[in-house]
């Protein structure tokens, strides 16, 4: 079978995919299938959140890909992730229809409040799902496609790249922060209220979305695994090892790294659309630079070149932000800035290196 | 400028138009001269210093060819230029008679049969020795073939004489960062033969090795000569001596002298070139 | 926190638009510095000498115009402008100018005149003849003197006549220039009566200017002389007469030509000085921009270090700037020259730090010192926000900072501006010289060309790195100082400027300090030429955008290193 095939030799993969079947199976019965009030009832916030933490999953899985196994260090998928939460945004803006505060059926609340006289082309088609989950894909998708083909071809490398790509998140930033580009400004899109036909206040949905993301994980995680287990896996290794090699034994490393380029934006750009139904709401905010070497760190603490570590990183870095900012807020960036500088010094390989070398040991 | 040049051969009456001509395909090779590279007035300069300095040489098909010289006499340059990393000033550069070099870029000259191994050896070292020669092995190199490819068992057994012929079949599995300095040697000589070139550029191959390595890298690479055509840069005089046919001398970028070892050695300019005045 | 400052730059910018286009008003307000500050200086010989004059005969009337402003005839208070006007004592001019602000009030209890100005409760009064204080009052106690438009047009030219006789040139030539603006009826023979005593030639030429502009109301050869000589005339006055000429039906269609050409020619220079404005404030944004990368060029060309934390050393120099500045309560204008060595001490000590506690381990690795580095940015923004606070402080400016030079009424240079271009170019020119002439730059380069060769050649290449990181950290520090003077100091500062500096040396061409400077002031320009048209934030978004492009065009930048070194 493909499964047990991709799954070959992956012990770690193994593991994180009969977590998460068990994680999600128990955590929608426990939300569910017992009353509120009861001890072992999972309130919907927290399914939300361990959704949330989930896309964050993904979102690192891209991430490990390009960097982990083909040596780009992108601090630009934060954008991918953004605009494909904006595309997602755009969907349930028009689900609102007529009951936005001004009731204005045609135009979303903020073109109503910025006098706007009709929807922009680049909104039309939104109102449909298969149209805007399309664009979820290809946005990113292009873009990454449209940026990786002029940097690859001329040989933008290392730390050029990353700047460069930093720099297409800022520029993304300061474009989504105006009002004129017609996706809601600053205060970006908001006040959702049903996808699909489905309200987003109710339990089932939440843990429908939770479901869905927890899917999209191991769909993605999957297809990664069985991208890196075949040849083209053994050449972005190759790549990432040595270029110039690779291309005189006669690969083509631009196209090489384009596809896989625009393959992890594309799976950053579904994460992030899983991820705006769920916080309910996508703003400029999430184009910051902070947010994309953010996320960096979290593959980097789970184990570069790995996959699942980035998904534990992911995990571990989330639950530690959500309890830090709650408990004693001045330290979340102390530790967080600790982390960094503990990580790549001492830690070079990450938790799952960490294991690794440990179970090394004792053999 | 690339325009201008087009017009130009446009008007140029003496030949068919480029444009005219069939573009030539790898397995194509027009060898009907009896050459496999020509290298043409070729100079190349970086900050103002003449690393080629107007370059002509001629490789014959299944010629086994040493070059030899100083440091700074272009050799790896040379190197370069063939295999598309460095673009020279001037020149050209031709592969077989019709298909020119300066057109293309690194994988697609790797494509066309010319592999290239490395003054300093770089193999892939988190692959293991299989990996590697997997990695280099001749076929479908375009993102999506190598997406889906599958090993057939002919390439399999082909991978195994390879590492039969390296000795490295015990270290099949074992990654390549961690083989000695002359076994990462081989593997990239072996790598080469994956890749099953017309011409091979071998930028000082022993390096590093014991006297017995040597013999058997110079066993090899005469062993080559015929089927294909190899270029070897060495430093070390006693493997020249052994394997030569014919030595090409560099000197600032351009041919000091050609012809057999004992001719060049005895060739005045060599000796003060070598020995100072 | 990026679009913030964003907002900044294009707020200051309309700021000094705003100010240009009421360009007439600033000289008004420069000229004649607040009535408090004015009156207890010591008086001219020259004032003493009208008193003497003046005084005696005059006193009675001087009481009595007095009285008669406190009424509510306006026909009385018109006379009253005259007759203080008249006296010509200098006093007049204290009432004369208050009044025309709409500050001169009197105590209702013993019906005195004096100066009031809102206070925290009521109203401080000052007296308007000696300037002594007179302490704070409920506003029922006082009641203001009413004015309207014929008395303010009278105050107006009475202040200004009244001012030409001021000892002082700078107020002599404001009090012109208020005459033109104001295009009085007598004005041009009232300057031909005092042109022949005027010693000052700026004053004079100014005169002649409202002389012509007289002339234009004269006959035909009158107003094309006139024309003649004010082509080109950048004052407003001049601008708007010729240009309600041009429109005119009734003149005369050889005047109306040559007030077109005396236009054009007067429109052709506001162009040209609009230009050189925006180049300016573009090499002064520019400079900010070289200050802010030029030590990330150092760390990040010479060592291949990626310092994201670059912006954070800036912030610590900002806020050696505050704390300095806290420390010396009374010597503003001194302690940010104090601040520039501490600043360089702090930032370079932080650097220092940071190499030998986190980068040494991580050379060659510069991917993992951009990671780093992150980390070392958050923590220092972090420890600023526990320490000091997590709002903005507040930096003040030297006096010797504000202000500008005004070249003419649509050119003036801010100090601000001018003395960051040069303190830009001076840090640039030091840096340049440590790294060609000093056996540390002997080093540095050394090192940064082949560490392995460095270090057998006995350069202790440990010493080195740590020292070239601190010159990089020191001059980020020094940026600081000077960004500190232009925008807000708070946690955020650095960020706000880390992606600028690191477009910048990569523009530049990595390892090449002329690529640095070269590139920061062009993106600066290009940023301000952009702006008028595309918004501040979509200048920005240009700029980057081309930035980005033109990487992938030339991967190694505006002037990259060639050779073989540079191809492996």
């Amino acid at each position: 079978m493909l499964l047990t095939r991709i799954l070959k030799n992956d012990l770690g993969g193994q593991l994180l995919l009969i977590a998460l079947l068990i994680t999600t199976v128990t955590v929608a019965l426990l939300n569910l299938a017992v009353p509120e009030g009861h001890a072992l009832h999972i309130s919907t916030y927290t399914v939300t959140l361990l959704g949330k933490y989930l896309t964050y999953g993904l979102l690192a899985i891209a991430v490990d890909l390009v960097w982990g196994y083909l040596g780009i260090l992108s601090l630009g998928h934060g954008a991918f992730f953004a605009l494909g939460g904006y595309a997602m945004g755009m969907y349930l803006m028009r689900q609102i229809g007529d009951r936005g505060v001004y009731g204005n059926p045609d135009l979303p609340d903020f073109m109503v409040f910025l006098n706007w006289q009709e929807l922009p082309w680049f909104w039309l088609g939104f109102d449909m799902f298969w149209f805007a989950a399309i664009m979820i894909m290809l946005v990113p998708g292009l873009l990454a496609f449209v940026f990786g083909w002029l940097a690859f071809r001329s040989r933008v490398t290392g730390v050029y790249l990353s700047i460069i790509t930093q720099a297409l998140t800022y520029a993304l930033m300061l474009a989504f922060f105006r009002n004129e580009m017609g996706f809601g400004g600053n205060n970006g899109l908001t006040d959702f209220k049903d996808i699909l036909g489905f309200d987003l206040q109710a339990d089932s949905t939440r843990v429908g979305l939770f479901v869905a993301s927890a899917l999209a994980l191991a769909l993605g995680y999957l297809s990664c695994r069985y991208v890196m287990n075949s040849r083209l896996g053994r050449v972005a290794v190759a790549i990432r090892d040595a270029e110039d090699r690779t291309r005189f034994i006669g690969y083509r490393v631009e196209h090489v790294k384009l596809w896989i380029f625009t393959f992890s934006a594309i799976l950053a750009g579904i994460a992030g659309a899983l991820y705006v139904p769920q916080v309910g709401i996508i703003n400029p905010g999430e184009f910051s630079p902070l947010n994309s070497i953010e996320l960096v760190v979290w593959v980097a603490v789970g184990g570069r070149a790995t996959l699942f570590g980035a998904v534990i990183g992911a995990i571990a870095v989330n639950y530690g932000k959500t309890y830090f900012t709650a408990a004693i807020p001045e330290l979340w960036l102390f530790a967080l800035g600790a982390l960094f500088i503990l990580v790549t010094v001492l830690l070079p390989r990450g938790v799952v290196g960490l294991l690794q070398q440990l179970k090394r040991k004792q053999t | 400028m690339k325009q201008l040049d087009q017009v130009r051969d446009t008007f140029n009456r003496d030949q068919v138009w480029r444009f005219l001509q069939p573009r030539p395909k790898p397995n194509e090779l027009d060898l009907s001269h009896g050459a496999i590279l020509y290298l043409e007035s070729i100079s190349v300069s970086f900050d103002g210093f003449k690393a080629i300095d107007d370059l002509n040489l001629y490789i014959d098909a299944g010629e086994l060819r040493c070059i030899i010289g100083p440091n700074g006499a272009g050799k790896t340059t040379m190197m370069d230029i063939i295999t598309g990393k460095t673009r020279p000033d001037t020149g050209s550069a031709y592969f077989g008679q019709r298909i020119d070099l300066l057109q293309m870029t690194e994988p697609e000259i790797a494509q066309l049969g010319i592999g290239r191994k490395f003054q300093k050896p770089t193999v892939f070292e988190h692959h293991s020795v299989f990996e590697n020669l997997e990695l280099a092995m001749d076929s479908d190199k375009r993102v999506w073939p190598t997406l889906f490819a599958k090993l057939s068992d002919e390439q399999r057994s082909r991978i195994e004489e390879v590492m039969e012929i390296i000795g490295l079949q015990k270290q099949s599995s074992q990654l390549s960062g961690s083989l000695s300095h002359g076994q990462k040697q081989w593997l990239e000589i072996g790598m080469l033969l994956m890749q099953n070139p017309l011409l091979l550029l071998v930028d000082e191959p022993v390096a590093g090795m014991t006297h017995q390595e040597m013999d058997r890298t110079a066993e090899l690479l005469t062993s080559l000569a015929g089927r294909h055509s190899v270029v070897v840069v060495e430093h070390d005089m006693d493997f020249v001596r052994s394997i030569a046919r014919k030595v090409t001398v560099l000197h600032q970028g351009s041919v000091l002298a050609e012809g057999s070892m004992d001719e060049v050695q005895n060739d005045p300019r060599v000796i003060e070139v070598y020995l100072g005045e | 926190m990026y679009p913030r400052t964003q907002f900044k730059h294009d707020t200051e910018n309309t700021f000094w638009r705003n100010l240009r286009l009421f360009g007439l008003l600033i000289i008004c307000t420069l000229n004649l510095p607040s009535l408090a500050a004015d009156i207890p200086a010591a008086p001219d010989k020259a004032e003493d000498k009208l008193q003497l004059t003046g005084q005696i005969d005059t006193e009675d009337e001087f009481s009595h115009a007095l009285t008669l402003l406190r009424g509510k005839s306006f026909k009385d208070k018109l006379k009253a402008i005259d007759t203080l006007a008249a006296s010509r004592n200098p006093k007049a001019l204290h009432y004369l100018k208050a009044l025309l602000e709409a500050k001169l009030y009197y105590r209702k209890d013993d019906q005195k005149i004096i100066i009031a100005r809102r206070a925290d409760k009521g109203y401080a009064l000052i007296d308007p003849e000696s300037g002594e204080n007179l302490g704070t009052v409920p506003k029922r106690e006082i009641k203001k003197i009413t004015l309207n438009n014929a008395m303010r047009r009278a105050l107006r030219e009475k202040i200004a006549s009244l001012s030409l006789s001021n000892p002082d040139p700078n107020v002599r030539y404001a009090a012109v220039d208020e005459m033109l603006s104001s295009r009085s009826k007598g004005l041009a023979a009232t300057l031909k009566t005092l042109i022949d005593q005027e010693t000052n030639s700026k004053v004079r030429k100014l005169m002649q200017v409202g002389i012509a502009l007289g002339e234009l109301d004269g006959d035909k050869p009158a107003k094309l002389s006139a024309l003649e000589y004010l082509a080109g005339n950048l004052h407003p006055s001049v601008r708007n007469r010729i240009q309600s000429m041009t429109e005119d039906p009734s003149e005369d269609q050889a005047v109306v030509t040559a007030a077109r050409t005396a236009l054009k020619k007067i429109e052709d220079k506001v162009y040209f000085f609009n230009t050189l404005e925006t180049l300016f404030f573009g090499l002064s944004l520019g400079s900010v921009l070289v200050l802010a990368a030029i030590g990330l060029a150092i760390t990040f060309g010479v060592m291949g270090v990626i310092n994201m934390a670059h912006g954070e050393l800036i912030m610590l120099g900002a806020y050696t700037t505050y704390l300095i500045q806290q420390a010396f309560p009374g010597f503003n204008d001194l302690s940010i020259l104090l601040a520039i060595p501490a600043a360089f001490i702090v930032s370079g000590l932080v650097g220092i730090l940071i190499e030998r506690s986190i980068i040494r381990f991580l050379y060659g690795r510069p991917l993992e010192t951009l990671l780093a580095t992150f980390g070392v940015s958050l923590i220092l923004q972090q420890l600023v926000r526990s320490l000091i606070s997590p709002q903005n402080v507040p930096v003040s400016n030297p006096s010797w900072l504000s202000g500008s030079l005004q070249i003419n009424s649509v050119f003036s240079l801010t100090y601000n501006r001018l003395y960051i271009i040069l303190f830009s170019l001076l840090v640039f020119a030091g840096l340049y010289l440590i790294l060609k002439n000093t056996r540390l730059g002997l080093q540095v380069r050394a090192v940064a060309q082949n560490r392995a060769m460095a270090r057998a050649m006995g350069v202790r290449s440990g010493r080195v790195d740590a020292l070239t990181f601190g010159l990089g950290s020191g001059i980020a520090g020094v940026a600081g100082v000077a960004l500190s003077q232009l925008t807000n100091v708070g946690p955020n500062l650095g960020q706000s400027y880390i992606i600028d500096s690191f477009m910048v040396v990569v523009f530049g061409g990595v390892g090449n300090l002329f690529g640095t400077l070269v590139a920061g002031l062009s993106l600066g320009v290009a940023n301000k030429i952009l702006e008028p048209w595309a918004g501040a934030v979509l200048a920005k978004i240009f700029v980057l955008i081309f930035i980005i492009l033109f990487i992938q065009k030339y991967p190694r930048g505006l002037f990259p290193q060639k050779g073989r070194a540079a191809e492996n």
